[in-house]
């Protein structure tokens, strides 16, 4: 086995692809940090239990500091930077600005990356801790305050804004509702 | 962090032949357990085989009504595929019930079953741990054990195991597929974690160097009456204190069949068998339900801060079962 300890790999951001020789011990949360300038991205606890590093790996999202780059080769890799589209902001990021989801804005990016990973994950009908029934006959559960609080809870908040973040999030999936409801009146 | 090699691996022989064996090289799965503990020093490698993009990532039904579930599918996936739903309800809660929604999508099967303990001590590598420095002595049967061991454990160490998936799987008879360079083999679930004893860094019965390939679920119809609860400290996003896996298969007011795992109170997923056989044939009441806690727990060995364990646990099981009586009877 080649006995090097790193390599070249391509990381495929927002779009972009970025080719960087990375120490094996670098994290895509360093990689994206200190060699891309890609700030947005926050160092919280380092070891993956707050979600202030919350990226989009391939559509997933995925705490970032656990992630190691090398092991990113290739992946589509989305974060806060690259989730609005068109120079529009993502209803999640409209909805937080809003609704003031956020005090001091640390946890902020994270929160957006996730809270846009659970309207995807709801969409596909995955059922959560919080669901009653998770058979598939019972259908999709709705997107009430306690689903959005549990598939929320990977992402920490110090100041405490959860209440205004849980609504941001609330207000962000009921436009795709209302779509939905059009569509079928 | 120490330097280390990095190669991934394109198939599952190669990941096997990479690996060869080498006590110094581990194999990387989804890593939200494996780069922590390299971070923290608890874990050394100097090289690693990346096996996270192998083609083992398939849930499908098997002829006979049961599962097979490939080592690197995510936790997510297992936990919204509709046949695990349908099938064993209890699982897909199990696993919904652990970790957070970025570490579920990152984390894989196979991963979740070698995953290390959470022990304070054992994490903490400048503390002493007969797990992680076998010998050094084990801290926690004199200090921090409210959250340790009440079955199974040993005077060398009162580590629970951590994780949710495996106790449902535990009920559910799952058999674990693995791969080493002289071939394939097999383990239950129950026989790929071995008694602690005096050996608790020793923890699996896999050969050295075998890859995980997969899990097996025989069919039960009787899982699709089933329930997986968690206690934890708070109300999302934490390891369990405790926690039960339990079907129930009820006939005019009678079990015919029952299972009933225990998660957060030995070293391993604990299948309750002893439970299990005081319930069958036995009337679906309470008293009988907290009768067949009573016979599982009558083993437990608390120590001085962990005792409020057997009681939960009984509760929970008189709980859990009374529900899935209460929904046999509608």
């Amino acid at each position: 086995m080649d006995p090097s300890t790193s390599s070249t790999v391509t990381l495929d951001i927002n779009g972009e692809k970025h080719t960087l020789s990375v120490d094996h011990r670098t994290t895509l949360l360093d990689a994206l940090r200190e060699r891309l300038d890609l700030t947005g991205t926050k160092k919280g606890c380092d070891q993956g239990q707050c979600g202030a590093c919350t990226v989009l790996v391939d559509g997933r999202r995925t705490v970032s500091c656990l992630q190691l780059a090398v092991a990113a080769d290739e992946r589509e890799i989305t974060t806060v930077e690259g989730v609005a589209r068109g120079g529009r902001l993502h209803p999640v990021q409209q909805a937080f600005l809003d609704l003031d989801g956020f005090q001091c804005g640390y946890c902020t990016p994270g929160q957006i990356c996730s809270a846009v990973a659970v309207l995807e994950e709801h969409a596909a009908g995955w059922p959560s801790a919080v669901t009653d029934d998770v058979r598939p006959e019972a259908g999709p559960p709705p997107l009430t305050p306690e689903e959005i609080r549990e598939r929320m809870s990977g992402n920490l908040c110090r100041c405490g804004a959860y209440p205004s973040i849980a609504e941001a999030v609330a207000r962000a999936a009921a436009p795709a509702r209302t779509e939905d409801e059009e569509a079928v009146a | 962090m120490r330097e280390f090699a990095y190669r991934r691996a394109d198939d599952v022989p190669g990941a096997v032949a990479l690996l060869g064996g080498d006590p110094d090289a581990r194999y990387l799965g989804g890593g939200t357990n494996l780069v922590d503990l390299m971070k923290t020093g608890v874990e050394r490698p100097a090289r690693l085989v990346d096996v996270r993009r192998l083609p083992l990532d398939r849930i499908e039904p098997t002829d006979d009504g049961g599962l097979r579930i490939g080592a690197t599918a995510t936790n997510s996936d297992l936990a919204a595929h509709p046949e695990v739903r349908r099938r064993y309800p209890a699982l897909a809660q199990a696993v919904l019930a652990g970790a957070s929604g970025q570490l579920r999508n990152m984390a894989t099967v196979g991963g979740n079953l070698l995953q290390r303990t959470r022990c304070g001590y054992f994490t903490d590598v400048t503390a002493p741990c007969n797990k992680r420095a076998p010998g050094s002595g084990c801290p926690a049967v004199s200090g921090e054990h409210r959250n340790h061991a009440v079955l199974g454990a040993s005077d060398h160490c009162v580590a629970v195991h951590p994780s949710d998936m495996g106790v449902a799987l535990a009920a559910f008879d799952a058999v674990v597929s693995y791969e080493t360079a002289d071939g394939p083999g097999e383990l239950p679930l129950d026989g790929l974690y071995l008694p602690v004893g005096d050996t608790p860094h020793r923890e699996t019965a896999l050969p050295a160097g075998a890859l995980v390939t997969g899990v097996t679920l025989p069919p039960a119809p009787v899982a699709a009456r089933s329930r997986y609860r968690k206690v934890r400290e708070r109300a999302s996003y934490a390891f369990a204190i405790g926690s039960v896996a339990a079907a129930l298969d009820v006939s005019n007011g009678v079990v015919r069949e029952a299972r009933l795992a225990f998660g957060a109170v030995a070293s391993r997923p604990w299948r309750a068998r002893t439970a299990e056989r005081v319930l069958t044939g036995a009337p679906a009441a309470e008293e009988y339900f907290a009768a067949a806690a009573d016979a599982e727990l009558a083993a437990a060995r608390p120590l001085p801060d962990n005792g409020y364990k057997v009681t939960l646990m009984r509760n929970l099981v008189v709980a859990v079962l009374s529900e899935l009586a209460e929904e046999a009877a509608r």
